[in-house]
């Protein structure tokens, strides 16, 4: 973190760290008068938004789905199967959307031709962009982020379970007044560890995804920074709008944890 | 778990099971689409590898593989590329994960003890880690003024020790290891060292497993971290391979003889089997290994989360 001070640096390779010239937040305003700045904010926003709400609900469906399944193998086996996917690499899960999505050899278009409809182009289609970006991290992460719901829920009092089902509630009423109370602390923490990193969309799948058509939505801070500084050695530039997107995060952190601590009595610290 | 002994209670006592027998055929329907929609996906990859190019391209293979057919692994069983990547990788795994693990133990132990002056900042500090770090650029910097950049131990050290990794261990460590179980090993003579190998790790093994986990899988799906320090070909893990071949769409076909490919089309068919036959080849180690570790992995959530 020393090497942060060249964001309010000039910083040349040949005057190192010190040497180098403090420049104050000249960077910073070159970076927030630049014509890519809301582009690149609401790019960031948009998507990781978009990520955090549409994601946040399915591990807690499938947990609970799972909780009441009521055949063991059924339950055994949709769980280590949702759970793979995880394990699967960002590239070569990057690739198999590639695969199955390419306008011309991809299975998905086959099939949508064959019935007669047109070709969508969802990778190049900056339109696309969020949803395969969004649905495809469902995909891959649903089963695995359920765990920790599967253990609460296996935590739960069997007593009040019981209680309930002599005063005549069915299973869904359990889960209503039962299951979804209990897991909501748990929840809670989960999604203000999530919003945390509301500006860190992963660089990793976002670059991955990028094709040159789709940029005029792709393009996010993280991938911007990489494109600026390790490709186009602007470093003090690159850093400093580093430096504003790790403020930023940090910053919803704490007011994401604060909220909690004071609407729901638990919080992160 | 505790649904099926309650369904009984209540069909019993109250003879109100209706309901729940539709909430159970429901919730069981849901679990299949889960199931389903998950696995296919993967299955289709697995069928479209071993099958006919052109009959996967005219939308023929659904269900079952067709025309069974080996081209796109007769091309990458002849790739130099995809083995050297293959070779890089399982030692950046290898070394990467002794190292990981080592570190972690020991600082996970360190920071079990409750004698340890200074923890809780050490801790703090740790965890500030996790939510707030210098950014690409000036992490870059260090690397490069380090002299890491296209030096393989870049991949072995950088980012290689998780905070997660040493508060789950540390978190078991102080729920195994009592502190009377300790006192009564150093009365004896027992030093750090001798508890930390022969008393604390034996009986760690379950979450020595998990963090190797861990960290294996992370180092063998990575490849941020070798495309930003690594420009050496010959130095790349098998990732940023399957980067070339499967995203930006290098074709291994196009090195080939061009009198045996007849045209374009044909080309392009076969390039697409061997992106099927790639993403098998490169994924085989984890998806074998999987099923075999799965409790590990779980096991890993459950101590993470009892931390909160």
């Amino acid at each position: 973190m020393y090497g942060l001070q060249i964001a309010f640096k000039n910083f040349t390779p040949a005057k190192g760290y010190l040497g180098s010239d403090w420049v104050g937040f000249k960077h910073f305003n070159k970076f927030f008068n630049s014509y890519h700045f809301w582009t690149l904010l609401k790019n960031t926003l948009f998507l990781s938004i978009y990520h955090l709400i549409v994601s946040f609900p399915f591990p807690i469906f499938l947990a609970l789905v799972l909780n009441y399944t009521p055949f063991h193998k059924l339950k055994k086996i949709t769980q280590t199967v949702t759970y793979a996917p995880y394990f699967i690499s960002m590239v070569v899960m990057v690739g198999m959307m590639f695969v199955f999505f390419l306008p011309t050899t991809g299975i998905v278009n086959v099939v949508i031709r064959s019935l007669g409809k047109e070709t969508i182009d969802f990778l190049g289609d900056p339109k696309m962009f969020r949803h395969m970006y969004v649905w495809s991290g469902i995909w891959q992460s649903t089963g695995w982020s359920s765990i920790i719901y599967i253990a609460t829920l296996a935590s739960v009092s069997p007593e009040l379970h019981e209680a309930s089902i002599v005063d005549g509630a069915n299973k869904f009423q359990r889960i209503w007044y039962i299951d979804i109370p209990s897991i909501l602390p748990t929840a809670v923490i989960i999604l203000i560890l999530n919003a945390g990193r509301i500006m860190n969309v992963g660089f990793e799948k976002t670059f991955l995804m990028q094709t040159a058509s789709n940029l005029s939505r792709s393009e996010v801070i993280s991938t911007y920074v990489y494109k600026v500084g390790i490709m186009g050695v602007q470093y003090s530039y690159a850093a400093a709008i580093g430096l504003f997107n790790n403020v930023i995060n940090f910053s919803v952190l704490l007011i994401v944890n604060k909220i909690s601590n004071k609407v729901a009595d638990s919080g992160l610290w | 778990m505790d649904c099926g002994k309650g369904g009984n209670v209540m069909s019993l006592r109250t003879g109100k099971g209706k309901e729940d027998t539709f909430f159970d055929i429901i919730v069981a329907i849901i679990a299949i689409i889960a199931l389903i929609v998950t696995l296919y996906p993967l299955y289709f990859i697995v069928i479209a590898s071993i099958s006919d190019p052109n009959a996967v391209l005219l939308g023929d293979v659904i269900l079952l593989p067709k025309g069974i057919n080996f081209v796109g692994y007769k091309y990458i069983f002849e790739e130099q590329k995809i083995w050297l990547g293959y070779r890089n990788t399982i030692f950046y795994t290898v070394v990467g994960t002794l190292f990981g693990v080592t570190v972690t133990l020991l600082a996970g132990y360190a920071l079990s003890r409750k004698d340890l002056i200074g923890r809780n900042v050490i801790m703090k500090i740790m965890v500030f880690t996790m939510f707030f770090n210098g950014g690409l650029i000036p992490t870059y910097m260090v690397v490069s003024s380090l002299n890491l950049v296209n030096n393989p131990l870049v991949l072995i050290i950088l980012g290689s020790v998780w905070v997660y990794n040493i508060i789950i261990t540390r978190t078991f460590f102080q729920s195994t290891l009592p502190e009377e179980m300790r006192e009564a090993a150093f009365i004896d003579g027992c030093g750090n060292l001798r508890f930390f190998i022969s008393i604390a790790i034996p009986l760690s093994k379950a979450i020595v497993a998990v963090i190797s986990l861990f960290y294996a899988v992370g180092h063998w799906n990575s490849y941020f971290n070798a495309l930003i320090y690594i420009t050496k070909k010959e130095l790349h893990p098998l990732q940023l391979i399957l980067r070339e071949l499967l995203i930006q769409g290098q074709s291994l076909v196009t090195n080939m003889d061009s009198s045996e490919m007849e045209s374009l089309i044909e080309r392009e068919r076969i390039a697409q089997a061997i992106k099927y036959g790639v993403i098998i080849v490169s994924t085989l180690p984890v998806i074998i290994a999987y099923p075999l570790l799965q409790k590990y992995f779980v096991k890993g959530v459950m101590i993470g989360s009892i931390k909160g």
